[in-house]
C-alpha cells in the first residue's frame, strides 16, 4: 500500500500565501507580509524534502495522486491528477529550494519598496503555478500552470509600473508567449483527437505499445512529428529560443529577484521540462528532435555573441540565460534529456546566484546597472564579489564547479549522438568559450580596475529605481545578511551541485543520469512495453552500464570523452584569459577593437536588429494593414468612436446626427444587402456546380 | 400529447416573466413622477428569480416533451438556454438599478421591457415552429430596440436605437421571407416536419433560397460578418447595461435559433451551409479582433470583441456533431457570464452621462478601486482565454471539437486570432494597473446591487473555468436533445 504524499498541498501552500498577502497584505506590517510569504514557501520546500525522503520507499514510481475527474465528457476525460516521478522530483526540489532562497533574498532587496505586499503576493502566486506545472499529470493541467506562470511573470515584470518601459516589457513577454501557447494548444488538440486523452502516462503508453500504429517517423512527418513540432514551438516561447526569445531581455525590467527566480531558474526552464517530459513523443519524431537541436545550438551561440557586447549587467545575464537555455534545448534535441535536466538544475543554482549577486551590486550602487559605471567594487563589497566569482567560474565550465559537469555532459552527448554530432559539439564549444569570456568580462568590469562612477548619471538612475534612491550617494555598501545568506548557500550549491553527475570517465558514477533513467529510457522499463520497440534512445550510444560493448571500445570512448573534456576546459580558460587581457591588463583595447570592427560591432550591439525586423515585418504590417486595407474606404466609422467617446458636447451630437442623415444607415443596410447577395450568389453558384 | 396542466408547465418561465412584466407596466404609472424606480427593478429581479425557479422545476420534473400541438418543446436544450437568458436578464437588472439613478432615468417600463424581451429569448430556445420562432425573435428584438434608445436626451442613444431598429427589421424581413419560402417548398413550418420532408422528398431549389435567406436574418441577429456592421455603433450609443443584455441575451437566443434551424431542420443540407459558416467564422474572428485593436472606446472595443466571439462560436457550428454543438452551447453560457460582467463594470464606471468610456479613463483603477479592477481583470482574462477562467475552456472545447472534425485551418485561424486578441484585452489591464490615474475621473463606491451582479458574474466565470464538468455535461445533453 502506497503512502499518501498529499502532493496537492505543495502548490496550495504558496497559493494560500498569495491569497492572504493579496487580500490583507495592505494592512500588514512588512514583517508580517514577509513571514506569510516565507512561511508558505518554506512549508512547500519542507514538503518537497519530505517527499524526496520517502521517494525511495514508494511502492510505485511514477506515483500518481488522483483527485477525481476534472472534465468528463463522452470519450474524453481529464483528471485532476498529480504525478511524482524522478523528473518531477528534481524539478520540485529545484523550484521550491531555489524559490525559497530567492524569497529570503527578496526580503532584503525589496525592503524599501512601496509595493512590498504586492510583490510577495505575486511571487507566491508564481510559485503556485510553477508547482502546478511541474506536478501535473496531464497536458491540460500543465497548461494551466504554463499560462499561470506567464501571468505571474507579466505582473512581476511590470512591477515597476511607473516605468513605461517596464509595462511595455511585460506586455511584450505576454504577447510573444501567446504565440508559443497557440502552438502548444494546437498540439494538445491533436493529442485529444488521436489519443482521446491528455494524460502523460496514457499517451506515452499508447505510443510505446503500438509500434505498428506509431512507428518512429524516420521517413517523413507523421502525426507524432506534427505534435512534437507544436510542442516545440510552445517551448521556444516559454524557454526563450529562436525565434521567440525577444521577450526575455526586455523582461529584465522587473525587480532582480524576479529575474533570478522566473527568468533564469524556473519559469524559462518550463519549455525544457516540457520537451523532456514528452520524450516519448519526441523520440518518435526524429525530424522534430533534430530541429530542437538546431534551434538550441543556434540560440546558444547567437545569444552568447550578443552577450559579449552588452553593457547592462542584467542584460548580459539575460542573454547568457538564453544561451544556456539553448544548451539545454540542444541536449534535448540529441535525446540527452537527463543531461538537459542536469544542466537545468546546475544552471538554476549558478544563474540564480549570478542574478542575485548582480542585484546585490545594483543594490550597493543605488540602482546603477551599467557596467561602464562600475569597476573596482571588489574592496567595497567583498562578499558579493566572492560569490559572484564562484558563479562565474561555475558557468564558465571550470572544474570542479557545477557548470563544468553538466556542460561537459551535454557536449559529450552531442558529440556522440550521431555521426554529425560534432557540429553541435563545435557550436557548443565556441559558445562555451564566449560564455566564459563575457562572464569574466562582467566580473572584471564590475569588480576590478578603477571605479568609474558616472556622477551626473547617478541621480537619474537612482530615482528611476524608486525605492533605492536613499542609497544613491556615498560609497558602495555590502548588502545585509538576509541577502547574503542565500547567496552563500547558492554559491555552495554552484560549487558542489555538479558532483551528483560525475561521469564514469572521471571515475564517478553519474548518479544523476541513473536516477532519471526510468523516465527517459523505456526499454523494458515499463510493463506496457512490447519487446522490440525501437525507440530513438536505443540508437544512441547507450550509457556504459547498459552496454555490452567490448572493453576496448569502451576504453576508446572514455579517452575520447576525456580529451573532449580537456578541450572544453581549455575553452573556458581561454575565455578567462582573454577577458583578463582585454579588461584588466589592457582596458583601452576593447574600445579600439570595437571601433575597428565597425558595422559588425554595431550590428551585434543592436542585437542583430531582430526587434526592429520583427517590428517591420510582423507588427507594422498587422497594424497598418488593418487600418489601411481593411478600413480605409469602408464607411464604417471605425475609429470615429474615439471622437464620439471623447466629446459629449453638442458638436459631437450634431456630428452623429449629421452622420445619421448623410446616409450612414443606408450604407449599413447596403452592407447587409451585399452580404445577403453574396450568400445567395454562393448558393446559386453551388447549385450550378 | 400532454394533459393541459402539463402543457402550461412547459411555458411556465415565460408565463411568470410575462406576469411580472405586465405587473410592472401597470404599477409604474401609479408611482409618483419623481420617485425612484428602484422598487420596480427589484420586482423585476424577483420575477427573474421566480422564472429561474420555474426553469429548474422543469429540469427536475417530467415535463419534457412537446406541447401546444408541437409548438414548443421542453428539453435539456431549452432548459439550458432558459437558464442562460434568465440569468443574463437578472444580472442586467441588477447592474441597471443604480445606473438608471445615476443617469436620471425614471422609468419602470425599462424593467418591464427587459422581462418581456426575456420571454422572447426563452421562447427562441423552446419553440419548434418557424412562425412561433419568428414571433419570439420579434418580441426579443423589439424590446431591445426600445431599450437601446433609453438615454433619450443623448443623440448617440437615439441613433443607436434607430439604427438597430431599421437594420434589424431589414434582417428579420429576410428571415421571414425564408420562412415563407420553406413553407412553400415543404408545406410545413415545423422544425422536425421540415427535416423529414427534406429527408424523404426531392429537395426543390426553393429550399436553398429559403436556407440562405434565413441565414442572413440569423447572421444579423448574432452579428457575424458580413452582417456585423451595425454592432459597434449600436453598442456605443445604447446604455451600458442594455449593451450587457443585448450583447449576450438576444445573441445567445439567436444562437439557439440558429442551432435549432440549421441542425434541426436543415441538417440534410449541411454540406451547403457548412462552407458559409466556415467563411463567416473566419471573417468574424479576424475582423472582430483586428477592429478591436484600433478602438479607444471600451464599449466599441467590446462590440468588436463580441463579433470575434460570435466567430469562435461559429467554429463550433462548423465542427458540428454532439461535441461541436455542446461546445457552442457551453460557449454561449461562458461568453454571457464574462461579457455581462465586463459591461456591468463599464456601466458602473461610466458614471453620469456615460462620461468615462474611453480606455484611458481606466488609468489607475487598479489603485483607486482594487475590487473593481480585479473583477474587470477576471473578465478580461477570461475573454483572452487564460486557464482557470471559463473563457479558456470555452475556447478549448470549441477548437478541440473543430480539430476533431478535421477543420485544421479554421482551428489555426481561430488560435492565431485568440493570440492577437490578447493584445487589446491586455491593454485595458495594463492601463488599469500600470498607468497613473487621472483624478478628474470621479469614482463612486460600488453600490450593493452592482456588487452582487459583479460577484455573480465573476463567480460564474471562475466556476466555469475550474469546474466546467457539470455545465458541459448538461450542454452535451442539450446537444443530444437537439439532434434527436
Amino acid at each position: 500500500m502506497d503512502q499518501n504524499l498529499h502532493l496537492w498541498l505543495i502548490p496550495l501552500l504558496p497559493l494560500l500565501g498569495a491569497l492572504i498577502n493579496g487580500a490583507l497584505g495592505r494592512r500588514f506590517s512588512r514583517q508580517a507580509v514577509a513571514t506569510v510569504a516565507l512561511a508558505s514557501t518554506a512549508a512547500a520546500f519542507g514538503m518537497a524534502l519530505m517527499v524526496a525522503a520517502s521517494f525511495s520507499g514508494l511502492a510505485h514510481v511514477p506515483y500518481v495522486e488522483s483527485h477525481g475527474p476534472w472534465i468528463q465528457i463522452t470519450g474524453f476525460t481529464v483528471n485532476f491528477t498529480f504525478l511524482l516521478d524522478q523528473l518531477s522530483l528534481v524539478m520540485l526540489l529545484v523550484v521550491t529550494g531555489v524559490g525559497f532562497l530567492i524569497h529570503i533574498y527578496s526580503v532584503g532587496y525589496m525592503a524599501d519598496d512601496d509595493g512590498y505586499y504586492r510583490f510577495f503576493a505575486y511571487l507566491n502566486l508564481f510559485m503556485f503555478f510553477m508547482l502546478m506545472l511541474v506536478l501535473a499529470n496531464n497536458y491540460l493541467l500543465m497548461f494551466v500552470g504554463w499560462e499561470g506562470v506567464g501571468l505571474a511573470s507579466y505582473l512581476l515584470i511590470g512591477f515597476y509600473f511607473l516605468k513605461d518601459s517596464a509595462s511595455q516589457a511585460g506586455k511584450k513577454a505576454f504577447i510573444v508567449n501567446r504565440i508559443g501557447d497557440f502552438a502548444f494548444l494546437l498540439g494538445m488538440f491533436m493529442m485529444t483527437k488521436y489519443f482521446g486523452t491528455l494524460d502523460y502516462t496514457s499517451i506515452f503508453s499508447q505510443v510505446l505499445s503500438n509500434p505498428a500504429q506509431f512507428p518512429v517517423e524516420t521517413g517523413g512527418a507523421g502525426l507524432l512529428t506534427l505534435i512534437a513540432f507544436c510542442l516545440m514551438i510552445g517551448a521556444t516561447g516559454k524557454s526563450a529560443q529562436i525565434p521567440l526569445y525577444v521577450w526575455l531581455p526586455d523582461a529584465m525590467e522587473g525587480p532582480t529577484p524576479v529575474s533570478a527566480l522566473i527568468h533564469a531558474a524556473t519559469m524559462v526552464t518550463a519549455g525544457i521540462y516540457m520537451v523532456a517530459r514528452s520524450n516519448v513523443i519526441f523520440n518518435h519524431a526524429p525530424m522534430a528532435l533534430t530541429t530542437v537541436a538546431v534551434i538550441g545550438a543556434l540560440t546558444a551561440i547567437f545569444a552568447a555573441s550578443i552577450g559579449i557586447v552588452q553593457t547592462d549587467i542584467k542584460r548580459v545575464l539575460a542573454y547568457s540565460t538564453i544561451s544556456q537555455l539553448g544548451y539545454m534545448f540542444m541536449a534535448c534535441g540529441v535525446a540527452a534529456y537527463s543531461a538537459a535536466i542536469f544542466h537545468l538544475m546546475t544552471h538554476a543554482f549558478f544563474k540564480a546566484l549570478l542574478f542575485l549577486s548582480a542585484g546585490s551590486v545594483i543594490h550597493a550602487l543605488g540602482g546603477e546597472q551599467d557596467m561602464r559605471h562600475m569597476g573596482g567594487l571588489r574592496k567595497y563589497i567583498p562578499w558579493t564579489f566572492g560569490v559572484m566569482a564562484v558563479g562565474t567560474i561555475a558557468i564558465a565550465g571550470i572544474p570542479p564547479f557545477a557548470g563544468f559537469f553538466s556542460k561537459d555532459e551535454i557536449l559529450w552527448k552531442a558529440f556522440s549522438s550521431s555521426s554529425n554530432g560534432w557540429i553541435f559539439w563545435a557550436i557548443g564549444l565556441v559558445t562555451a568559450l564566449m560564455t566564459s569570456f563575457y562572464m569574466f568580462r562582467l566580473l572584471f568590469m564590475t569588480f576590478f580596475g578603477e571605479r568609474r562612477e558616472a556622477a551626473n548619471a547617478h541621480d537619474a538612475h537612482a530615482s528611476a529605481h524608486g525605492g533605492h534612491s536613499d542609497h544613491g550617494h556615498g560609497t558602495p555598501h555590502e548588502s545585509p545578511w538576509v541577502m547574503l545568506t542565500p547567496l552563500v548557500l547558492l554559491a555552495i550549491l554552484s560549487t558542489v551541485g555538479g558532483w551528483v553527475g560525475i561521469p564514469h570517465s572521471m571515475g564517478g558514477n553519474n548518479h544523476f543520469e541513473k536516477f532519471l533513467e526510468p523516465v527517459f529510457v523505456h526499454e523494458g522499463g515499463q510493463e506496457t512495453e512490447i519487446e522490440g520497440t525501437a525507440t530513438w534512445t536505443n540508437k544512441l550510444p547507450p550509457t556504459k552500464e547498459t552496454t555490452g560493448e567490448p572493453a576496448e571500445a569502451a576504453h576508446a570512448n572514455t579517452s575520447t570523452e576525456l580529451l573532449l573534456t580537456g578541450i572544453s576546459v581549455a575553452a573556458g580558460l581561454i575565455g578567462l584569459a582573454l577577458a583578463w587581457f582585454l579588461y584588466v591588463s589592457r582596458p583601452e583595447l576593447p574600445a579600439r577593437i570595437a571601433h575597428n570592427l565597425g558595422n559588425l560591432y554595431t550590428t551585434v550591439l543592436n542585437k542583430y536588429y531582430v526587434d526592429e525586423i520583427y517590428q517591420e515585418a510582423v507588427v507594422d504590417p498587422i497594424v497598418e494593414g488593418s487600418t489601411d486595407i481593411l478600413w480605409r474606404g469602408v464607411d464604417v466609422g471605425i475609429v470615429d468612436g474615439a471622437v464620439n467617446g471623447a466629446g459629449t458636447s453638442a458638436q459631437a451630437a450634431f456630428g452623429t446626427l449629421r452622420k445619421m442623415q448623410s446616409g450612414n444607415i443606408r450604407s449599413y443596410a447596403g452592407w447587409v444587402a451585399l452580404g445577403a447577395a453574396l450568400v445567395v450568389g454562393y448558393m446559386v453558384w453551388m447549385g450550378i456546380q | 400529447m400532454m394533459t393541459n396542466e402539463l402543457q402550461y408547465l412547459s411555458i411556465l418561465p415565460e408565463l411568470i416573466l410575462t406576469i411580472f412584466g405586465m405587473l410592472i407596466m401597470v404599477l409604474d404609472p401609479l408611482m409618483a413622477d419623481r420617485a425612484s424606480r428602484k422598487p420596480m427593478g427589484w420586482l423585476a429581479f424577483v420575477g427573474t428569480l421566480a422564472a429561474l425557479g420555474a426553469t429548474f422545476y422543469q429540469g427536475t420534473h417530467p415535463v419534457a416533451g412537446t406541447a401546444f400541438f408541437g409548438m414548443v418543446r421542453t428539453d435539456a436544450f431549452s432548459i439550458f438556454f432558459h437558464v442562460v437568458v434568465i440569468v443574463i436578464a437578472a444580472l442586467a437588472i441588477l447592474s441597471s438599478l443604480d445606473y438608471l439613478e445615476t443617469q436620471g432615468i425614471r422609468s419602470g417600463e425599462y424593467y418591464g421591457l427587459i422581462l418581456l424581451g426575456t420571454v422572447g429569448m426563452g421562447l427562441l430556445s423552446s419553440a419548434m415552429e418557424l412562425v412561433m420562432l419568428f414571433i419570439a425573435l420579434e418580441i426579443s428584438s423589439i424590446s431591445t430596440y426600445i431599450l437601446a434608445g433609453y438615454r433619450r436626451r443623448v443623440a448617440a442613444s437615439a441613433e443607436s436605437s434607430i439604427k438597430y431598429f431599421l437594420l434589424g427589421s431589414f434582417a428579420t424581413a429576410f428571415f421571414l421571407y425564408g420562412v415563407a419560402l420553406i413553407y412553400g417548398a415543404t408545406g410545413s413550418t415545423n422544425i422536425t416536419a421540415i427535416s423529414q420532408a427534406l429527408h424523404n422528398n426531392h429537395i426543390s431549389s426553393l429550399t436553398y433560397l429559403a436556407l440562405v435567406l434565413m441565414f442572413v436574418g440569423m447572421g444579423f441577429k448574432v452579428a457575424v460578418t458580413p452582417f456585423h456592421v451595425w454592432t459597434p455603433d449600436v453598442y456605443e450609443g445604447a446604455p451600458a447595461p442594455v449593451v450587457a443584455l443585448m450583447s449576450t441575451g438576444p445573441k445567445a437566443a439567436a444562437f439557439a435559433l440558429m442551432l435549432r434551424v440549421l441542425f434541426g431542420s436543415f441538417g440534410e443540407l449541411s454540406q451547403w451551409w457548412l462552407p458559409l459558416i466556415w467563411i463567416s467564422a473566419a471573417l468574424s474572428m479576424t475582423i472582430g479582433n483586428v477592429g478591436a485593436l484600433l478602438q479607444n472606446n471600451v464599449k466599441r472595443m467590446l462590440a468588436y470583441s463580441s463579433i470575434a466571439h460570435a466567430g469562435y462560436l461559429l467554429v463550433a457550428f462548423a465542427a458540428g456533431q454532439d461535441m461541436g454543438i455542446a461546445a457552442a452551447i457551453f460557449y454561449t453560457a461562458t461568453y454571457a457570464a464574462m461579457n455581462v460582467g465586463a459591461f456591468a463594470v463599464v456601466s458602473h464606471f461610466a458614471s453620469r452621462g456615460e462620461r468615462y468610456v474611453s480606455i484611458d479613463d481606466y488609468a489607475g483603477l487598479g489603485r483607486r478601486s482594487p475590487v473593481l479592477a480585479i473583477t474587470l481583470t477576471i473578465f478580461m482574462l477570461s475573454l483572452i482565454g487564460i486557464p482557470l477562467t471559463g473563457g479558456f475552456f470555452a475556447k478549448f472545447y470549441v477548437f478541440s471539437a473543430a480539430l476533431k472534425s478535421n477543420l485544421v485551418w479554421l482551428t489555426i485561424i481561430g488560435l492565431v486570432n485568440s493570440a492577437i486578441a490578447a493584445y487589446y484585452y491586455l491593454r485595458l489591464i495594463v492601463v488599469m494597473y500600470m498607468k497613473e490615474g487621472d483624478d478628474s475621473v470621479t469614482l463612486v463606491p460600488v453600490p450593493v446591487a452592482t456588487a452582487a451582479a459583479l460577484l455573480i458574474a465573476a463567480g460564474l466565470t471562475i466556476y466555469l473555468g475550474v469546474m466546467p464538468g457539470g455545465v458541459l455535461g448538461y450542454a452535451l445533453l442539450g446537444a443530444q436533445d437537439l439532434m434527436r
